[in-house]
């Protein structure tokens, strides 16, 4: 990562994530959009971070809060916009939205509606990729919320006991919905799990790239050299409520500064002007750039056509 | 000379025939490799094909059934086998969650050929945990495919069409079924899923079953041939995509139709099956209100004698017949 012009992509990166849901955040105040979608202001650090340790060929598995892995892997926003205003040129052509955002043809193998529930799924990924012999890695992301779920015990285990070639990261952005980690855990580290399967675990700060990054890039090393898994927890935080309908009735106001204080996209783009890579403040002129593509990209497929209501009917068997 | 093999062997030869052709075919589940399976349908494949791809796995139905749904999203085609149809329970979200509309929720991309064998069923003293037929809780949910063999023929050859299908199948063997021997050639070869088959000719009453049931059913209509009433029996074979057309062909010629199931009757598939049939155009074919022999709407019980008396038998299928003919009730015309 010394490459400048790859960290000011990273920084750009985080720059779309977070322009793509603070509109799709306006559009659901202006009634524009239907349905539901989970936002993924604060966390943009975590997702980039990562998939910038990837290489091509390796997959991940994503969640609800799916934007940010789906744009940090390289999914095209205006495909990604018309999916969420149900139009036939979405990536599902409208018939799974926000919740379900995938292409699994490069390697994104889903947004998943059901919190854990792609944990199996990266297991059968990186369970293939061993099977075969091919050096790929899959990464599974998930939040706090999943640990507590029964899967998470399950896919760990499997994944310890094959050594296969996925990396668990684990968003703990405090908050499962409403139930902080204070009141779903009587553990300070979710990482502290990984010693009970066996695998190595590490907390990292997930408001901070660098950190990310580098602990992703051990992660996805050891498990590409057949070492197994490796669970990384990166604290982070969710500014926004956990969907539209969040009337934020379990913080504080406080509170929400103060992680915001710690904004990893204001951050990296300090360290990338301390570095030389960025000028003072060039970071804003890219923040506008981004903002006005995603506003395109909203106006462009606000123009596509719906999909025939007969397709509803279409797609349930191969 | 036809060849006999048991439903056990038939089960065994799919999977080993279509392994050997097929190196992205793996099987998956709780004691299937030196142990041989707790039915032995996989005695002896560790053996020929490897731990990697006779795979003992933990015990986490959700875990290995969700990881066959990504390795099937990822081009291989696994088969994961639940030990008792019941613990099925634990790996519902993977299946109905996932498997089932991971294709239609990516708007066709992505395919999941992943194929859930499991043995369910009543008659073997195992109480209401290990003796459950739940498959009409699958054949609720699209995306997903219901098969249900009666014999070692039907489920070689269905099971060797599940493993070429390219959706999530569900195949649903009986533990009593395992060591019945019937026909079924060495070579390999395919049975059409939603297809079923006429098993016995008549043109009194139809008999509609599938699974161990249908045997139930072909036994009944013997009894019922010595009275002079003769039972067409249809044996489903595949309960979704469910084959109604060849129930209403049956019914044209019978006017009579009854359903034997070994779910419980609440909201069974024999449901389905009678409203195909009275809801559409076969409606008119009826000249008797049509009947369900099914499982009592309780928990399976231990006792042997309790457990007979909720489960369905060859007796309850003629004396739910008899009844049917019988002139003074649900007559039509």
């Amino acid at each position: 990562m010394d490459d400048l012009k790859e960290r000011a992509e990273l920084l750009e990166k985080m720059l779309t994530i977070r322009a793509f849901d603070e509109k799709v955040d306006e559009l659901y105040a202006e009634g524009a959009l239907h349905g539901t979608a989970h936002f993924y202001v604060g966390q943009e650090a975590v997702a980039v971070g990562v998939i910038s340790a990837l290489r091509e060929g390796d997959v991940i598995t994503s969640t609800h809060r799916g934007h940010g892995h789906a744009i940090a892997f390289g999914l095209d926003v205006e495909r990604m916009a018309a999916e969420l205003l149900g139009k036939a040129s979405g990536y599902c052509h409208g018939k799974g939205g926000s919740m379900h955002i995938a292409d699994v043809g490069a390697g994104m193998l889903g947004a998943n509606g059901i919190v854990g529930g792609s944990m199996g799924i990266a297991c059968g990924a990186a369970w293939t990729f061993k099977r075969r012999g091919e050096e790929r890695v899959a990464v599974c992301f998930f939040g706090d919320g999943a640990v507590q779920e029964g899967i998470f015990n399950e896919a760990l285990n499997m994944a310890a006991i094959w050594k296969l070639p996925v990396a668990f990261m684990c968003e703990n952005n405090q908050y499962a919905m409403s139930l902080s980690v204070k009141r779903g855990f009587s553990t300070e580290r979710i990482s502290d799990r990984a010693a009970g399967y066996g695998m190595p675990g590490k907390t990292v700060d997930g408001m901070e790239l660098d950190e990310v990054h580098s602990a992703a890039s051990e992660a996805v090393d050891l498990a590409r050299g057949g070492g197994g898994p490796t669970l990384i927890e990166a604290v982070t935080y969710r500014y926004l409520g956990h969907s539209k309908s969040d009337a934020n009735l379990y913080r504080t106001r406080d509170e929400i500064s103060e992680w915001r204080a710690r904004d990893p996209i204001g951050r990296f783009a300090t360290q990338l002007e301390e570095e030389g890579s960025l000028q003072k403040d060039e970071w804003r002129g890219m923040e506008q750039a981004v903002k006005e593509r995603v506003e395109e990209a909203f106006e462009k497929a606000a123009r596509e056509p719906e999909p025939g209501p007969e397709s509803a009917l279409e797609d349930v068997y191969a | 000379m036809p060849r006999e093999i048991t439903y056990r062997e038939a089960v065994r030869e799919a999977m080993v025939q279509a392994m050997r052709e097929d190196d992205s075919i793996f099987l998956m589940g709780e004691d299937v490799g030196v142990y041989g399976g707790a039915f032995g349908v996989s005695r002896g494949m560790v053996e020929e094909f490897g731990e990697e791809r006779v795979v003992d796995s933990p015990l986490s139905e959700a875990g290995f059934v969700g990881l066959c749904i990504g390795a099937a999203l990822m081009g291989m085609r696994p088969i994961a086998e639940i030990q008792f149809s019941d613990f099925i329970t634990h790996s519902m979200d993977q299946l109905v969650n996932q498997a089932a509309k991971l294709r239609y929720m990516f708007g066709g991309e992505g395919r999941v050929p992943v194929v859930v064998r499991t043995p369910g069923g009543a008659g073997t003293g195992a109480a209401a945990q290990h003796s459950q037929s739940l498959e009409a809780w699958f054949v609720h949910v699209p995306g997903l495919k219901v098969v249900m063999p009666s014999t070692p023929y039907d489920a070689k050859g269905l099971l060797r069409a599940s493993l070429d299908d390219p959706n999530p199948v569900i195949f649903y063997e009986h533990k009593l079924l395992y060591n019945r021997k019937g026909d079924a050639p060495e070579e390999p070869y395919r049975v059409p899923i939603g297809e079923a088959a006429v098993s016995r000719e008549g043109e009194d009453v139809t008999l509609v079953a599938a699974g161990l049931v249908h045997r139930y059913a072909l036994e009944a209509a013997g009894s019922l041939a010595d009275e002079g009433i003769e039972a067409e029996v249809v044996d489903l074979r595949t309960l979704s995509p469910m084959d109604h057309e060849a129930v209403a062909r049956s019914v044209r010629q019978t006017g009579k139709l009854v359903v034997v199931e070994e779910d419980v009757k609440t909201a069974g598939w024999g449901a389905e099956v009678v409203a195909r049939i009275v809801e559409g155009e076969s409606f008119y074919d009826l000249d008797r209100a049509p009947a369900r022999v099914a499982g009592a709407d309780v928990p399976i019980p231990y006792n042997k004698k309790l457990e007979a008396f909720v489960r369905p038998s060859p007796e309850k299928v003629v004396e739910a017949v008899r009844s049917l003919l019988d002139a003074r009730i649900g007559v039509y015309s």
